[in-house]
């Protein structure tokens, strides 16, 4: 019994140490603040999340490619990306982008996930809550 | 009360029990799954967000929370047979595994399915996801050291102390949304706070979450029964039980 104990503990505590040293790498995307800090990765792809500034978005007349402003609530980055969007791609809505830090401060994205947040309501509940700030999109940032 | 608690740590005695009550078990749960799925697919409304597709949340959330529980009966069991020397305990562990591996199966799978259409990704690494791959593979692990291992004793021993060990990964599959940036979001229910579901949603699959756990009890003691019988092959019980076809 004492042997199992101990051997918990000792699970527990290594898993601990692991995952404290690979946190970085656990952190699935970097928020807005972070890239504008400077503390994202420039030379190789990166993610890249938050939240879609409202009447931010900009298409091009001819291509699939959009631009966009993320924030954090904090700071603001631009993002490019020249494709399809997913469904749930809004503006408010919190998205992961994963590309590049362009030389410009834009960030070009490969690929664009839509994050949705733990929110389930009907549509009319929705609308009725409209004239409040949502609080869970802020939540569901970093 | 503890007396007869204790009866059924006994093999013969629990498969007694089990026999009774697996019968009603699957009757609760037929009736639990007929209410959850015409209350989440038919009477609860659409989300505001999703629309109708938030609907497999009915199927997804129920099997992800049985594949930690189940894995925490696996583990616990384990542990009984390992410390206090149960037998049912052994008994009971290697009955759950394939259940649990067919949980978290069903829960990856709905995820990905969910996934697609909202995130626009099947699969993404993030610690939510990858955290209950590594619950599927322990389970794995566990039904392949049970077959890998010839003595039953022996193969309960080792697969309760990989069991024991594995169960430093339930916590972070809960509060790897926490901990981390992930793009799978947050808690809704499981939460020190109130639900952030709708309540006609909420209902449904709280139904659900029920109907798979009794779904998952009925399912145990038939599969404990059928271990009960192999391990205990070679007692007087099990041959005249076979023989008569019924408990002596």
């Amino acid at each position: 019994m004492v042997v199992i104990g101990l051997l918990v503990l000792g699970m527990g505590l290594a898993t601990a140490l692991i995952l404290r040293a690979f946190n970085e790498n656990l952190m699935y995307f970097y928020s807005t603040s972070e890239v504008s800090a400077g503390k994202a990765p420039t030379a190789r792809d990166f993610r890249i999340g938050g939240l879609v500034v409202q009447d931010s978005l900009q298409r091009q007349a001819d291509s699939l490619t959009v631009q966009f402003v993320l924030t954090d609530l904090k700071q603001q980055v631009t993002v490019r990306y020249t494709g399809i969007l997913p469904d749930l791609f809004r503006e408010g809505q919190g998205i992961v982008a994963n590309g590049q830090l362009g030389a410009d401060g834009v960030f070009v994205a490969r690929e664009v996930l839509a994050k949705h947040d733990e929110n389930y309501m009907p549509p009319e509940v929705a609308a009725s809550l409209k004239h409040k700030p949502d609080e869970s999109l802020t939540r569901s940032a970093p | 009360m503890l007396q007869r608690f204790h009866k059924y740590a006994a093999p013969m005695h629990f498969h007694r029990l089990a026999l009774a009550l697996s019968p009603w078990l699957f009757g609760i749960s037929a009736l639990l799954f007929a209410t959850g799925l015409f209350g989440g697919l038919v009477l609860a409304p659409a989300d505001y967000q999703q629309g109708d597709s938030f609907r497999i949340i009915y199927l997804h959330v129920p099997s992800a929370w049985m594949s930690m529980f189940v894995y925490m009966v696996m583990a616990s069991a384990g542990a009984a047979g390992l410390i206090w020397k149960v037998k049912m305990g052994d008994i009971i562990a290697r009955a759950a595994a394939p259940l649990g591996a067919s949980f978290t199966f069903l829960a990856l799978a709905t995820g990905s399915l969910w996934g697609k259409p909202m995130w626009g990704a099947w699969w993404v690494w993030d610690a939510r996801l990858t955290s209950e791959l590594i619950l599927l593979f322990l389970y794995l692990g566990y039904l392949a050291l049970q077959s890998a291992i010839e003595d039953r004793r022996a193969a309960a021993r080792a697969g309760a102390v990989l069991a024991i060990v594995g169960v430093v990964n339930i916590p972070i599959i809960h509060y790897s949304v926490e901990w981390w940036s992930t793009l799978h979001q947050g808690a809704t229910i499981t939460k020190f706070d109130t639900p952030s579901i709708a309540t006609s949603m909420l209902i449904p699959l709280l139904l659900m979450a029920l109907a798979f756990k009794s779904f998952f009890a009925a399912t145990l003691l038939v599969r404990a029964r059928c271990e009960i019988l192999a391990f205990e092959q070679h007692t007087a019980w099990v041959r005249e039980y076979l023989r008569a076809g019924r408990p002596s």
